[in-house]
C-alpha cells in the first residue's frame, strides 16, 4: 500500500519527462531534413483539373516530375515482386502465400486495391505503363480519398464499396504534399483485411498517435511521419520486411550518408544510451545481442486496436438461409466491435497490449511458397520461418509477433495452395463457399498442379515488431528478462542470462551451507546457556 | 610474560575492516538480489550497487595489500598448527564447560591458530575466487565473441555465487564467535579502538614503552 502510495507523484513526475520534448505545436509531420517546399502544387495550374479518372492527374504530375514513372517503377509498391539477393527465392506479395486472406495472386481484383496503381485485376496488368501509377494515394492530404476494388467481386463482396462520395479529383492533386502517416496508413494499418489485423504494431491508433504510443510518431511529441525514418531515395524506402538488418553495425554514418537503411542506429549510433551512468553503460553492451525494440516495444497492438493473433479457416463458409454472415465478438480498447466470425474467413480471435515472443533473429526469412513441399505431418509449417542464434554474429534477439492459422493445403502434394476467393464466377469462394472448387481454379490460373484433395494444416507467420516505440521512461525494466520466474527471455537459448539462470544444485548445497551454518550456531549456542557454567578465565 | 592493553589494529586496519564489513555487507544483499533470491531492489538499483561497491572494495583491497607488506603485518596470517588443537578442542567441548579460551594473544601473532588459518583461506581463496570471477563477469562486453563465451560466463557465474554462499556462511560465524568469551562488546571494541588485551615479553613491553608510549596502557 505504502508502494502505491509513494508511485502516484513518480507517475506523474515520468510524465514530464523531457526527452524527446513535449511540443504541442500542431505543426507538419516531419518526413526529413528537407523542409519548406519550394512550390504550392495548389497553383499549378496542371493540377486545377476537371480530371475524369487517377491517371489523368498522375499524367499531371509526370508532365513536370518527369523521371518519377521511371523511378517509381522499380520500387515494391509497384512490382510487388522481391527476390531475396541472398536466397534468390522469389516472393513478394504478387507470389506469396500469406495466414491472413492467403493469397492475393488471382485475387488481384480485390486485394490491389493497395497496389499503388489503377486497375490490377489479373495478369494482363500493364506494369511498364507509367500512367497507371497511382500518384494520390501517397501524397494527396484531404483524406478523401479512396480506392475500390479492381473488379466488382461477387454481389455478396461488393455491396461493401457501395455509396461512397465521388472522389473531388482535383482538390486531391491540388493538396499534393509528402506522404504523412495516413497515405502510408490506408494500406498498411489495414493489412490482412482489418485495422492492425497483419503486423500488430501497424493499425489507424498510429494515424494522431499520442507520444505514450509511439515516441516518435506521438503528436505531442516529434510528429514523424514513416518517411522520416523510411528515408526515400528516387521513390525506394528503407527498411524492407524481406530483408530485415538485424544488426546495425554502421551507426549513423557520416551526414547525409546512408539513406537506405531504417534501423533505430542510423539516428542513435551504435551506444544510444548516455553514458553518464553504469547501468547506462551496461544498457550499451546488451546493443550486442539485443535489439533496440525488445526493450523499447514492451507491448505491441497498443492504443486501443487490437490485432488478430489467431485465424481458422476450416469454420468458414457456414450460410444462413444461403447468406454468409458474421458476428462481432470483440470489443477492442477504443470500444470498437470487431468481428470474431465471417463466412468468408472464418474464426479469429484477437488481442491487445501483447507481450512479444523473442527469439535470436538474423534478420533472414525462409519462406514457405507456393512450391514448397513440406511434411503435413510437422506440427507448424512456418509461412516465413527465420533463424539466429548467439554464435551469428549477425544475430540478436528480436520481439516477434506469433500469428497462427488454420489455413487450406493441397493434402496430396503438401503444399501450400492458392485460393480463388474474389471474383464473379461461381468458383470464387466469396460468395460460393466451395473451397474445392476455390483451390482447384486457384491453382489452374496459374498451371499449378492440385491434387483435387485439400486439408487444413496450422501455419505460422513471424512478424518483427518494430513500430510502437514506448517513451523510454515506459522501456522494459532489467528485471522483466533478468529473473528466475516469468523472464521475458525464458525461451531464449543460447546465453547465461544473470538473474534469470540458476545451477538448482548450487542454489540448493549452498542454502543448505548457509541454513546449517545458522543451525549449526543455534545448537551450539543452546549447549553453551545449557550447559553448567564453570570457571569464567 | 605479562598481559597489557596495547594497541594491535592500526587506524587503516580499523578502517580497512569496517569499510570492508559494509562493502560486503552490501554485495551479499545485493548480489543474491541480482541472483533472484529476493526483490527488495530494482536490477538495475542492485547492479549500480553491486558494481560500485566491488570496485570499491577493490581498491581497499590494494591499499590492504600495500600496507600488509610494508608494515609486515602479513606474518600475523602464516599459517601454523600450534595451538590449534587447543583452540579446536575449545570450540568443540571446552566452551560448553566454561573454560577459558586457551589462546592469548601476542605481540606479533595477534590472532589464534584456527583465525589466521580462516583468514588466510579468506584471503588467497575465497576473495580472488570472488573477485577474479567478478571482473571476468563484468568484462563480459570485452570477451563475449570467444568461442562459447556464454558457457564459460555460466561456470563464472557458479563460481561467484558458490564463493558468496561461503563467504556469508563465514559473516555469520565470525558474527557469532564474537559471542563467545567475555561479551561481545569485548570482541568488538578492539576493532574500534585498537587495543586489546596482548602477551608482551618484557623485551616487547620496553620496546613499547620507549619507543611508542601511546601504544601501550
Amino acid at each position: 500500500m505504502l508502494a502505491a502510495f509513494l508511485s502516484v507523484p513518480q507517475v506523474q513526475a515520468r510524465d514530464g519527462w523531457p526527452t524527446p520534448p513535449i511540443n504541442p505545436d500542431r505543426r507538419a509531420q516531419l518526413s526529413g531534413p528537407l523542409q519548406g517546399g519550394t512550390a504550392d502544387h495548389a497553383k499549378f495550374p496542371e493540377l486545377q483539373g476537371p480530371f475524369a479518372t487517377g491517371s489523368d492527374v498522375t499524367k499531371a504530375c509526370l508532365g513536370c516530375h518527369t523521371e518519377t514513372g521511371k523511378h517509381f517503377m522499380k520500387n515494391i509498391h509497384w512490382t510487388w515482386s522481391y527476390v531475396n539477393p541472398d536466397t534468390g527465392q522469389q516472393l513478394g506479395k504478387r507470389y506469396l502465400v500469406n495466414n491472413f486472406c492467403t493469397n492475393s495472386r488471382g485475387n488481384e481484383g480485390m486485394c490491389a486495391q493497395c497496389h499503388a496503381g489503377y486497375g490490377w485485376k489479373d495478369e494482363s496488368f500493364d506494369f511498364s505503363d507509367e500512367t497507371k501509377i497511382d500518384c494520390l494515394v501517397c501524397h494527396e492530404t484531404t483524406g478523401n480519398y479512396y480506392k475500390t476494388p479492381n473488379s466488382p467481386g461477387n454481389a455478396a463482396c461488393s455491396v461493401m464499396f457501395a455509396d461512397r462520395p465521388p472522389i473531388d479529383l482535383a482538390a486531391s492533386a491540388k493538396s499534393v504534399d509528402l506522404p504523412q502517416r495516413e497515405n502510408c496508413g490506408t494500406c498498411h494499418f489495414y493489412g490482412g483485411g482489418g485495422d492492425n489485423v497483419k503486423h500488430g504494431d501497424l493499425s489507424s491508433a498510429l494515424k494522431e498517435p499520442p507520444r505514450t504510443l509511439d515516441v516518435h510518431m506521438g503528436v505531442d511529441g516529434l510528429n514523424f511521419a514513416c518517411t522520416a525514418c523510411h528515408v526515400t531515395n528516387r521513390h525506394i524506402w528503407a527498411g524492407s520486411r524481406y530483408h530485415v538488418i538485424s544488426k546495425d553495425t554502421e551507426g549513423t554514418g557520416q551526414p547525409g550518408m546512408r539513406p537506405d537503411v531504417a534501423t533505430c542506429e542510423s539516428c542513435h549510433g551504435l551506444a544510444p544510451h548516455p553514458v553518464n551512468s553504469l547501468a547506462n553503460f551496461k544498457l550499451n553492451d546488451h546493443i550486442q545481442s539485443v535489439a533496440c525494440q525488445a526493450c523499447h516495444i514492451p507491448e505491441f497492438a497498443r492504443g486501443g486496436v487490437a490485432t488478430i493473433v489467431n485465424w481458422d479457416w476450416r469454420t468458414s463458409g457456414k450460410t444462413r438461409d444461403g447468406e454468409g454472415y458474421h458476428e462481432e465478438g470483440y470489443i477492442q480498447g477504443n470500444g470498437e466491435h470487431r468481428y470474431t466470425y465471417k463466412s468468408i474467413k472464418g474464426d479469429f480471435t484477437y488481442d491487445e497490449n501483447v507481450i512479444p515472443e523473442y527469439a535470436w533473429f538474423d534478420g533472414q526469412m525462409r519462406y514457405t511458397t507456393i512450391d514448397t513441399e513440406f511434411d503435413p505431418n510437422a506440427e507448424f509449417i512456418e509461412i516465413n520461418g527465420f533463424s539466429g542464434s548467439r554464435e551469428d554474429r549477425e544475430s540478436r534477439i528480436w520481439p516477434f509477433k506469433r500469428m497462427h492459422t488454420w489455413q487450406p493445403y493441397d493434402k496430396g502434394r503438401g503444399t501450400l495452395v492458392y485460393t480463388n476467393l474474389w471474383g464473379e464466377d461461381e468458383t470464387a469462394y466469396w460468395g460460393n463457399y466451395d473451397m474445392n472448387a476455390a483451390i482447384a481454379k486457384g491453382m489452374a490460373d496459374f498451371g499449378l498442379d492440385y491434387s483435387g484433395d485439400f486439408g487444413f494444416i496450422e501455419t505460422l507467420s513471424w512478424w518483427p515488431i518494430t513500430h510502437m516505440v514506448a517513451p523510454k521512461e515506459s522501456a522494459l525494466a532489467c528485471r522483466d528478462c533478468h529473473q528466475p520466474k516469468n523472464s521475458r527471455m525464458a525461451s531464449v537459448e543460447g546465453i547465461y542470462l544473470p538473474g534469470r539462470d540458476h545451477n538448482h544444485w548450487l542454489d540448493i548445497i549452498g542454502t543448505l551451507l548457509v541454513g546449517g551454518t545458522l543451525a549449526g550456531i543455534i545448537i551450539h549456542s543452546l549447549v553453551r546457556i545449557f550447559s553448567p557454567k564453570g570457571e569464567q578465565e | 610474560m605479562a598481559i597489557f592493553r596495547v594497541k594491535i589494529f592500526s587506524l587503516f586496519e580499523r578502517f580497512w575492516h569496517w569499510l570492508q564489513m559494509l562493502l560486503i555487507l552490501v554485495l551479499l544483499i545485493t548480489g543474491f538480489g541480482l541472483h533472484g533470491f529476493h526483490n527488495l531492489m530494482s536490477f538495475r538499483t542492485a547492479v549500480t550497487l553491486h558494481t560500485g561497491a566491488a570496485l570499491t572494495l577493490l581498491l581497499l583491497w590494494a591499499f590492504s595489500v600495500f600496507w600488509l607488506f610494508t608494515t609486515r603485518s602479513w606474518r600475523h596470517f602464516i599459517p601454523t598448527w600450534q595451538g590449534m588443537w587447543g583452540v579446536l578442542r575449545f570450540y568443540a567441548y571446552g566452551i560448553f564447560k566454561g573454560e577459558r579460551h586457551p589462546y592469548r594473544k601476542a605481540y606479533w601473532r595477534k590472532h589464534n591458530p584456527l583465525q589466521a588459518l580462516a583468514y588466510l583461506m579468506l584471503k588467497i581463496v575465497l576473495f580472488p575466487a570472488i573477485w577474479i570471477t567478478g571482473l571476468l563477469y563484468l568484462f563480459y562486453f570485452a570477451w563475449r565473441n570467444l568461442p562459447d563465451a556464454p558457457l564459460w560466463l555460466g561456470a563464472i557465474a557458479q563460481v561467484h555465487t558458490a564463493a558468496a554462499f561461503l563467504i556469508l556462511a563465514f559473516v555469520f560465524i565470525h558474527v557469532y564467535i564474537l559471542t563467545t568469551g567475555h561479551s561481545f562488546r569485548d570482541h568488538v571494541m578492539p576493532m574500534v579502538t585498537g587495543f586489546d588485551k596482548v602477551d608482551l615479553s618484557p623485551e616487547e613491553e620496553a620496546y613499547l614503552r620507549k619507543d611508542q608510549p601511546e601504544d601501550i596502557r
